[in-house]
Parts: structure tokens; sequence; C-alpha cells
């Protein structure tokens, strides 16, 4: 029911991604050794959702689902955004 | 499917205690959790009785205000935790979704079952926690919950395994809905109550994880110092209650989605006419719970929130009303210049929408941020939220039941003893609450056990409702504990209705239909009448 | 070995078809869109800890920047990388049963567990040096943010070793081949899941202060 045919991943691709993963958790710890304020925090964010992104997109098969399953997949981050930007309206202009 | 007399008794042929505790059976777990909601519908409405007696004066001694402030928690608690938020979805929508469908079941059978027996164990824990019981009110702000005496860390696992319950059963009607339909229902041919599950079911699994970690976090207050919550560490009080009502705020569309879905069933069956809009109201089911999430700030308008916030969740909160209104319109036009009968589903689907309007325009006195000031926290709240809960969701409920008690027993109801129930609980419901839309104007504090002697007798006239409602009630449940032992046996579709459930016999068997129907059209469409309208 | 397939296989393909889905495509859409739907529910679970983050961090920068000097960052980078692994180890897992492999699946399952366990390791070895040093989750907010997010996430870790491991068991008695192994793509998906969590919370709490 599930071959290659599919479009799904193999190995390679895994092994690929795996070296992304660990080349870019590389970087942001080594980012993190310098002093760069506010560029930092945006630096570690960055890198964390292009890593976020890699994992769901190849591990977790997202890049063969339909469009279905992309819904269920990014709607709870609309509500993280609109959680987190509510309490912020009210804890940022107190 | 004929229905023969005192015949075939379906899914509820197979007797004995495993047979039901272990049971896969949707509509099983649908009876099982509707027994278990309604039985705590009872226990709460007692607790309101005793608080109704405690305010017939100022001065009355029954119990002591500490005992007052529990008893008002446990009502609003075992009301909203217990009965209003799994009565509808996992009650009646556990029994009816599939069926609609034209499906055998739902998506995970086994983790339905699982659902129920997680919402049993919740219920477990917070009775174990009534041995030193809450006073903070259902809404358990910090400070004082975090503070208090009482068993707050056993009550938050009570109430996480109730969530989690709550988000199991949603999970599992989203992935039925899109999954199961039977061949040829398209998602504008489904009937608007599963609709209105699906919009239920979104709200459930995004908001209840919320409300989860809130009474994680304040178990973990108590259990570890942990200080999100309290400013004597650096924490914010407030923060609570922004995780607490951005769950507590789109869970009242939890609690009112489904009953407008039952109306939207109801209307067009009593008045014989296709339902106006189909459409309109749908894509409102799914507005209602996405805009539900932008407004949990208006619980909040006195709490010390930033004044940006409070006017930027008023004016969000305005957005809510618009769906809302576009359904109550849908139905009206509905409604006219339809045959309309009135037996007892109409007769409370109707009084739904009478006193939910109401509850609903009150609203708008409190989305504004300059009479909330004035209204907040008095009996004006009070009988706003019954009004809306109560009249709205409660009677939505009853109307499914009386609408499809045939369909789940195989009996018929007695329809005097049903309209006899329903004018008393209507005239009571109206007495008890709507004076106390006045005594909140009038400045009367809500969660107070005394009050000032100006206040008495509109207390006194909402108490004596009290007991008329009480009564009604009681009335009510005779008549279901009289149809479910006497009652006469009923058709498959006494109602005449078009949707698939009306399709299966009364009781259905346990595998809802022989064939999987293929459906070509959408299940409003009745006739006109002869010689035009 | 014990390898009792056809049997369990068909009873593993059966569980899946169960009263409604009468086709093993449907089942399995179905079995995705569920778990897709729980993940949500962990986001949002999560979710609300971020959000305390989010408010406190913007409060307290400064507790947040000497809070984070405390933590131990080369060893919250070998955890990053352990779970990196483990969901490498996961994937070629799943590569393996595709390919009807399942002494390989096991393999990797097993090898994915151990990971796990390591990570776990490693976070009770940054668990009692605070301790030892005083430093517990009521010490400040940054260290209640702290326990509560790695303790939260090192509870799905635990969840997920039992998830994998029945998972594993499962396999053992041959309840999975290359037509079917839904239940494995789906604990693979969790620990993803599981992962993923992780990636967001080593920088915001070891590297940005």
């Amino acid at each position: 029911m599930e071959t290659i045919r599919n479009g799904l991943s193999g190995t390679r691709v895994y092994v690929a991604v795996w070296a992304a993963l660990v080349l870019l958790t590389g970087i942001t710890v080594l980012v993190s050794y310098v002093y760069l304020g506010m560029i930092n925090v945006a630096v570690a964010l960055i890198i964390a959702s292009v890593k976020a992104s890699l994992v769901a997109l190849f591990f977790m098969h997202l890049k063969h689902e339909s469009r279905l399953v992309w819904g269920f997949a990014l709607t709870p981050i609309l509500f993280l955004v609109i959680i987190i930007a509510g309490t912020l309206s009210d804890t940022l202009f107190r | 499917m004929r229905e023969e007399a005192g015949g075939n008794r379906g899914y509820l042929e197979k007797k004995g205690f495993w047979s039901w505790a272990a049971t896969h059976d949707h509509k099983r777990i649908g009876v099982m959790y509707l027994c278990t909601t309604l039985f705590f519908f009872l226990i709460g409405g007692i607790f309101a009785l005793l608080l109704r007696i405690k305010l017939l004066y100022p001065g009355q001694e029954i119990f002591s205000a500490y005992v007052y402030n529990v008893l008002f928690t446990l009502h609003g608690s075992v009301m909203i935790f217990l009965f209003i938020i799994p009565a509808i979805p996992s009650g009646l929508g556990n029994f009816f979704i599939p069926l609609q469908l034209g499906a055998r079941d739902v998506a995970f059978p086994r983790i339905n079952l699982m659902s129920y027996w997680v919402f049993v164990a919740g219920i477990l824990v917070i009775l174990a926690s009534l041995l030193r019981p809450m006073d903070t009110g259902w809404t358990f702000y910090t400070p004082l919950s975090a503070k208090t005496a009482a068993d707050v860390t056993l009550l938050s696992f009570g109430i996480f395994l109730v969530g989690m319950s709550s988000i199991l059963t949603g999970l599992n009607f989203i992935v039925t809905i899109h999954t199961m339909r039977a061949p040829g229902m398209s998602w504008h041919r489904m009937p608007l109550f599963l609709w209105s599950m699906y919009a239920t079911s979104i709200i459930q699994v995004v908001a209840t994880p919320v409300v989860g970690i809130t009474f994680l976090l304040l178990a973990m207050e108590r259990l570890f110092g942990i200080g999100f919550f309290d400013p004597t560490k650096g924490g914010d009080p407030i923060l609570f209650q922004h995780f607490f009502w951005f769950y507590s705020h789109p869970v009242v569309y939890v609690m009112i989605l489904p009953a407008m879905g039952i109306i939207s069933e109801v209307i067009p069956v009593f008045s014989r006419k296709p339902i106006f809009g189909y459409k309109a109201i749908a894509y409102s089911s799914v507005a209602i719970a996405l805009f539900g999430f932008f407004v949990w700030g208006h619980h909040m308008f006195v709490s010390g929130m930033s004044a940006t916030a409070a006017i930027i969740f008023s004016l969000l909160t305005y957005s809510v009303a618009v769906p809302t209104a576009i359904k109550v319109f849908n139905w009206i036009a509905t409604l006219y210049r339809g045959s309309i009968t009135f037996e007892a589903p109409m007769l409370y689907a109707l009084t739904f929408i009478f006193l939910f309007v109401v509850g609903g325009l009150t609203g708008m006195f409190l989305g504004a941020l300059g009479t909330d000031v004035h209204l907040h926290d008095t009996y004006f709240i009070v009988a706003h939220f019954h009004y809306t809960m109560m009249g709205g969701t409660v009677m939505g409920l009853l109307s499914g039941l009386h609408f499809w008690f045939p369909k789940i027993t195989g009996r018929r109801l007695s329809e005097k003893l049903a309209r006899i129930g329903w004018a008393l609980i209507f005239v009571g419901f109206n007495v008890t609450f709507f004076v106390q839309f006045i005594l909140g104007f009038e400045g009367m504090p809500r969660r107070y056990a005394e009050y000032p002697d100006r206040f008495q007798s509109l207390n006194v006239v909402s108490t004596v409702g009290s007991w008329l409602l009480a009564v009604g009630i009681l009335v009510m449940f005779w008549n279901f504990i009289r149809g479910l032992t006497r009652g006469s046996p009923a058709p498959a579709n006494p109602w005449g209705g078009l949707t698939l459930d009306w399709a299966t016999a009364s009781p259905p068997s346990t595998e809802n239909f022989e064939e999987i129907p293929t459906v070509s059209d959408w299940p409003y469409g009745y006739r006109k009448k002869e010689g035009g309208r | 070995m014990s390898y009792r397939s056809p049997d369990t296989e068909t009873a593993g393909m059966e569980a899946a078809a169960g009263h409604g889905h009468a086709d093993p495509a449907q089942a399995r859409e179905a079995a995705t869109l569920g778990l897709w739907t729980f993940l949500a529910t962990e986001v949002l679970l999560f979710g609300g800890l971020f959000t305390a983050y989010v408010v406190y961090r913007i409060r307290y920068p400064r507790m947040f920047h000497e809070g984070h000097l405390k933590l131990d960052r080369v060893l919250g980078s070998v955890n990053t990388l352990i779970l990196i692994c483990s969901s490498l180890t996961v994937a070629l897992g799943i590569v393996a049963i595709r390919r009807g492999k399942v002494r390989h699946l096991r393999r990797y399952l097993v090898l994915t567990i151990l990971l796990a366990a390591g990570f776990l390791g490693i976070k009770v070895v940054e668990y009692s040096d605070k301790f030892a040093h005083g430093i517990h989750p009521g010490t400040d907010i940054f260290f209640s943010l702290y326990f509560m997010l790695t303790g939260l996430h090192g509870l799905h870790v635990i969840a997920g070793m039992v998830v994998l491991g029945a998972v594993a068991v499962l396999a053992g008695r041959g309840m999975f081949s290359e037509g079917y192994h839904t239940p494995v793509e789906l604990s693979g998906l969790y620990w993803h899941f599981v992962d993923l969590v992780w990636i967001y919370l080593f920088p915001l709490l070891y590297l940005v202060g």
C-alpha cells in the first residue's frame, strides 16, 4: 500500500534531513555564544523553525500528505498565535 | 423498516453489566453519557435550590456563608463540567452522529468507550476532593484558589480528566465526520446537527488543552510552589484568568452549538418546511466556533487588565453576535408560513429561540465596557448566563430529548405530561431568572450569602420561581421514567423527519443500517402543500 | 521470536478496519487525521506554557538571562542531538517495515527507546544538579518554567517510550507487514512531535537569555 512509488521519502532523504538537523543544531549553539542582543532570539527562533519544518515535512510526511492533513497540522498554530497575542495585548500595555 | 409492537429491542437487546460497561456501540456509550449527565443535572439543581432557600431573606440561617460559597462553587462546577459540556455532545452526539451520517459507528469506537471511563474517573476524583471542598466559585481564580485550604490538587486532576474525555470525544467526531459520511453525502448534504457538532468538536480539541494546563499549573503551584499566578513570587494572577477564559469562553460555544444544531433539526420537521438558509447556518456554526476564540477578555474587564486589551476584546465581542443572529433569522424564516405543530420538541425549540435571544441581547450590555463595569459580578451576569445556558442549551437538550426519545428507547412519551412539564419549566424559569436582571441592574452582587433588605422581595420571587422550575423538571423526568417503563411502542419515524437517523428502526439495531444508504439529496426536502402555501 | 502471522496480521488489519472503515485506506486516513488532531491538542497544551514563557520573558529579562546561564548548554545540546538521532532511527524503522523487514524495524525501535532513555538520563543528571544547588521549581519564575516545560516534555518522552515499546512487542508477534503498519507510523508521528517540542524548548531555555 505504501511504497516508494507514492513518492514517500526513503533512507537517503531521512539521513540527509538528519544531517541538516545536526548541522543547524551546531549553528544555533555556536551563535548563542556570540552576543548579538535581540538578534540572538530571532536567529534561534528562525533556526528552530527551520528544524521544525524539516521534521514536519519529511519525518512526519507532511510533504506527501493531503491538504486536509495540512489543515489539521497548521490550525493549532493559528490558535497558539491568538492566545499569545491576546495575552500580550494585556500584559504589554498595563 | 417497520417497527413491530413490543418487538425487536435492537441495540438494547443484550443485557448485563459488561454488555454496557465494555460496549463499543456508540449508541450505548451515548446512553451512558446521557444517564450520567442528567443525574448530575439533578444534583446541580439540588444545590441551586439550596442556594435559593438561603437567599429567601437576609440573615437566613439554614447554613453558613462558607457553606453557601461551597454550594455555589459546586453548583457551577457540577453543572458546567459534569452536565452541560458533555450532555449534548457526548450524549446525543454519540448516539446520533453515526446515524445521521449513515455510518455504523464512530471512527474510533474503543477511544469512544475510553472517553466515557475517563469521564467517570474524573468524576470520582472530583468527588474525592469534596472532603475539602472548594469555595472559590467555579472560576477558581488565583490567588484564592492557590491559597485556600480546599483540596485544589485533587479537584484539578479531576477536571483534567474530565477535559481529556471531552477532547477524546471531539477528536472522534472530527475524524468521523471527515471520513465516514455515507456515499453521496457531501458536506452540503449533511444535517445541520452535524455541522454544529463539527464546529463544537473543533473547539473541544483546541480549547480544552489550555484549561488542562491551567489546572495542572494550579496544582503545581500548590505542590511545588511554582509561582506563575502568585504575585509574591513575581507571578500574575490575571494570567490565570487569561488561560482560564481562553478555554471557558469558547466552551460556552461548545454548550450552545450542539443545542443550536438540534433546533435546526426540529424546526423544519415541525414546520414541514425546508430549513431556510442552510449554508448560512452551516457556515455560521463554524464562524461562531472561530470568533469565539477571539473574545475571552470580556470576562476580565474589571480584573486589572490593560485598557488597550479591554477595548480590543470589547470590539471583537460584537463580532460573535453576527453569525448567531444569522441563525436566529434563518430559523424564524423557516417558521414563516410553515405548517407548524406544537408537540413537545417544538415547544422546547421555540422556547430556546425566545430565551436564548433574551440572553444573547443582554450579552450586548455586557460586551460594552462602560455598562459592564457596572454590571459585572452582579445578578445581571447570573441572569445572562442562565438565559443563554439554561434558556438556551438546556431547552435545546430537552427539545432533543423529547424529539429523539422514541428513537433511543423505542417508546413514546406522554405528550400531555410533556406539555405540563414544559409549561411549568417555562414559567418557573422566567420567574426565577428574569427578576435577576433587575436585581443585578440595581446592584445586587453575585456570590454573596447576604444582601441589603431592599433586594428581598425580588429574591423571594426568584426563589419561588425555582420551586416551580423544580416541579416542572420533576414532571418531565417522571415522563421519561414512565416512558421508559410503560411507554407505547414508537414507530421508526414518529415525526416524519428526513435525516438518516429516522430511516432506522426505533430503537436501531446494533449495526444501525442493514445496508449503508446512498444519499442523493439534502435532508430538508419537505414538500410544499398542494395549492400553494 | 514468536511469529504468528498471518493470523495476527489479519487481526491487526481487522482492528484497523473497525466498525465502519470497510477499506484499509480509509482506516489509515482516519488514523492519520486522528493522530494529527491529538497532536493539535498537544500544541495547545504546551502552548499555555509557551504563552507564560513569552509573558514572563518580556517582564523579567534579567531573571531569564541569569537563569539560562545556570543551565548546562552542553548537556542540552547533547540531548538535542540525541532526540534528533532518535527521530532518524524511528524514521528508518518505518522505512524498514515499508519493505516488510520486521526484524530491522524492531532493532530501530529498540535503538530509539535506548536513545530516549539516554535523553532522560541526562535530564536526571541536570535535575539532580539543580536540586543539589538548591534550585527547584519554586525558586523563581524562570526555573518554574524550566521545570514545567522540561518536566511535561519528559513525561511525553516516557509515554513515547511506552508506546514504542508496545509497538516493538506487537511487531515481534508479527502484526505488521509491508501492507499494514499504521500503528508504527502513528507512534513515529508522535515521537517526531516530541522531538519537535524539544527543538523549540532547547533554544528558548538554554540558548537565549
